[in-house]
């Protein structure tokens, strides 16, 4: 059959691929390389383009512009079953009239591999699931089908395994199992995983590099540590858990640190966590690293007074609180339950402190609504 | 107590209309059939009077003199269903998978015929591959035919028309059970090394075993049972058990030698029918 020998392995690389549909852009210029072995999560939320880059990768779209390697191979024109790389589909798309043995088989009997018990039989072990040989699709359930459809990718041991949304129809505590899992699964055969998703602490709790997406384009690539503390953009900062971007500016500087003034308040930032161009900036502050304390008792640190409670959740492992500024911004709180004192009250006065070091600076001239907007658990999404 | 009985007793309030049809329409006239097929002529008696008298031979001597008519309609029937499911699979498919916002524009076009008689249509074809036609002038002129061949009054003929007024049930359920695909298990089978054509070949085409099979026998039992088209387009060598079992009834009045055929062609479809549906296999697909 095609080549898909081991001899195509090694970085996938995505140089500056555009795909436009009509007037269209889905993906605007994008360059990417994936190291052999990672996790890598391509994250956004609807309709930026992860799932047209996914599928350029696998080979079901051509790119308008660009290139895209494997190794030293050239693979952006190959055809999708030319390229060493085998997709988990969003809905499985498993072959419904084959039994699962068959389903699973189908790629290495494409492959012209005639002896293909021991290998089924290996995967079917590895997703705990070997009972299930001789049934049909439509009689497993949903989380089974997705180990399935797994199961089907990963016996080809190809170069690279693609993730479409593959939780994404799974109910919230197997999705939790199944990233586990999946985490487990990928150290365990050693491939590359390249994997799509809109769920941001999915992505985190997987991949070792995550690419933020945007508009069709990538707004930022790290390590989930990187993009959740030192996030470069409003969009980041807001699609990456929940962000409290002040506006402020630079008054100058104080060793390796930047002073900044918040409406009148100075607090100091460290240099290189700001990736502000002037000196207009955002300051942001993560709602877990701030502390609250009512007004007289002492603080450290960053300090912003004149704040009160406007509101109060509890929600067990912590307490959010909404704290309205004097310059009317209401600022999210969340403090841990864990010191036994007694949660503040709505309409308390209070003083707002941080570790300057968790500090982080935006340009001034962010929209800082971009990526708070709600993402719709839509399947069928692009 | 009359909540429960009501209950019970409604899937058979609702059956009872079709079961009423059936029985006036369907079970009555086959039992009227199979009496009258069993009778013989009334000695001096009129053209078209028969008595009971059980003469299970009437089916030996009807089956013995029609073989060939026989034989002729099932290969014509199997010829036209092939010729069918040739063309409407690629049609059906096309619709499916590739004509965008056009599907419900071409699902139209090809239940269109309807809208005219089943006569008319193939009268229409005698006219189409008649000498005034523009079919076999044509032909003639790039050579594939002789100066001296004709098309109508030929098997030819009628294999044509019956593909031709069968066509848009071989393409309904062919479209029906190809729509139901989900194109995703057809990437699914590229992405696992599978080229275009084994695709098709492992993936597509037993998925849409289901409307092959239904839409070859919505084609294959009515053609077998045809004497429209080889009426219309053939010639008395080319008649079908259709023509026979017509004639006999309607211009010979022989009612038992007919009503015999009747059953001998239901019987052998039947049997047809289900050999083919056990090959097939279609009750293992979804």
């Amino acid at each position: 059959m095609a080549d898909v020998s081991s001899a195509t392995r090694g970085d996938l690389r995505l140089t500056r691929i555009t795909k436009s549909y009509g007037d269209f852009t889905a993906v605007n210029d994008l360059s990417l390389t994936i190291p052999e072995g990672s996790f890598f999560a391509l994250l956004g939320p609807s309709g930026c383009g992860k799932t047209t880059t996914l599928r350029m990768i696998a080979g079901l779209e051509e790119p308008t512009v660009g290139s895209i390697h494997l190794g030293s191979t050239d693979i952006t024109t190959k055809r999708p079953y030319q390229r060493p790389i085998n997709t988990v589909f969003q809905n499985y798309a498993l072959f419904p009239h084959l039994t699962i043995f068959e389903n699973i088989a189908f790629g290495l009997r494409r492959r012209g591999i005639k002896s293909v018990d021991a290998d089924v039989n290996k995967v079917l072990e590895l997703v705990e699931l070997p009972h299930l040989a001789q049934r049909k699709p439509t009689q497993l359930s949903g989380g089974q089908q997705q180990r399935i459809a797994l199961a089907r990718a990963i016996v080809n041991r190809p170069a690279l395994l693609l993730l479409d949304e593959p939780l994404g129809a799974l109910d919230l505590k197997l999705r939790r199992q199944m990233q586990i899992e999946l985490k487990w699964i990928q150290r365990e055969v050693g491939l590359t995983f390249v994997h799509v998703t809109h769920d941001q602490e999915e992505a985190m709790t997987m991949a070792d590099t995550i690419a933020v997406m945007n508009e069709g384009e990538i707004e930022q690539m790290g390590s989930p540590a990187d993009l959740y503390d030192n996030p470069e953009t409003a969009f980041v900062a807001n699609f990456l858990g929940q962000s409290n971007l002040i506006k402020g500016r630079i008054e100058g500087t104080d060793g390796d640190n930047l002073v900044v003034d918040l409406f009148g308040q100075k607090i100091a930032l460290p240099k290189k966590r700001s990736h502000a161009v002037d000196n207009s900036i955002y300051a942001g502050i993560r709602p877990e690293k701030f502390r609250i304390s009512l007004v007289g008792t002492p603080t450290r640190g960053n300090t912003l007074t004149g704040g009160r409670i406007e509101d109060v959740s509890y929600i067990g492992v912590s307490t959010q609180y909404q704290v309205l500024m004097p310059w009317g911004q209401e600022l999210m709180v969340f403090e841990q339950n864990d010191d036994g004192v007694a949660p503040f009250d709505k309409g308390d006065e209070v003083v707002i402190s941080w570790e300057p070091g968790f500090t982080f600076a935006l340009r001034g001239d962010e929209d800082v609504e971009a990526g708070t907007e709600v993402i719709p658990e839509d399947l069928d999404e692009e | 107590m009359s909540a429960t009985l009501s209950k019970v007793k409604l899937p058979y309030l609702l059956l009872l209309p079709g079961f009423l049809f059936l029985f006036t329409f369907f079970i009555l006239p086959i039992v009227n059939l199979a009496q009258t097929s069993t009778q013989t002529p009334i000695a001096n008696g009129d053209t078209g009077q028969y008595e009971q008298t059980l003469r299970f031979s009437n089916y030996v001597d009807a089956f013995t003199e029609n073989q060939e008519q026989f034989a002729r309609s099932f290969i014509f029937a199997l010829c036209a269903t092939v010729l069918a499911l040739a063309i409407a699979y690629p049609l059906a498919y096309a619709i499916a998978f590739k004509a965008g916002r056009f599907k419900n524009f071409l699902l139209v076009l090809v239940v269109a015929p309807f809208l005219v008689s089943f006569l008319l249509r193939t009268v229409a074809w005698k006219q189409i591959l008649g000498e005034e036609g523009f079919v076999v002038p044509t032909l003639r002129t790039i050579g594939i035919i002789g100066e001296s061949t004709t098309l109508t009054s030929t098997s030819f003929a009628v294999v044509m028309g019956m593909t031709y007024n069968f066509l848009p049930f071989m393409t309904l359920p062919l479209y029906a059970s190809l729509e139901r695909i989900d194109p995703r298990t057809m990437e699914a089978s590229g992405d696992l090394y599978a080229n275009g054509i084994t695709t098709f070949r492992k993936v597509t085409l037993p998925l849409s075993m289901p409307g092959v099979v239904a839409g070859t026998l919505l084609t294959f039992i009515p053609a077998a049972g045809d004497y429209v088209n080889a009426a219309i387009l053939g010639s008395p060598n080319t008649r079908m058990i259709g023509n026979v079992i017509e004639s006999r009834y309607f211009k010979i009045v022989d009612y038992p030698t007919a009503a015999a055929l009747s059953f001998t062609l239901m019987a052998a479809i039947l049997i047809l029918v289900t050999i083919y549906i056990r090959k097939a296999g279609t009750e293992e697909l979804v």
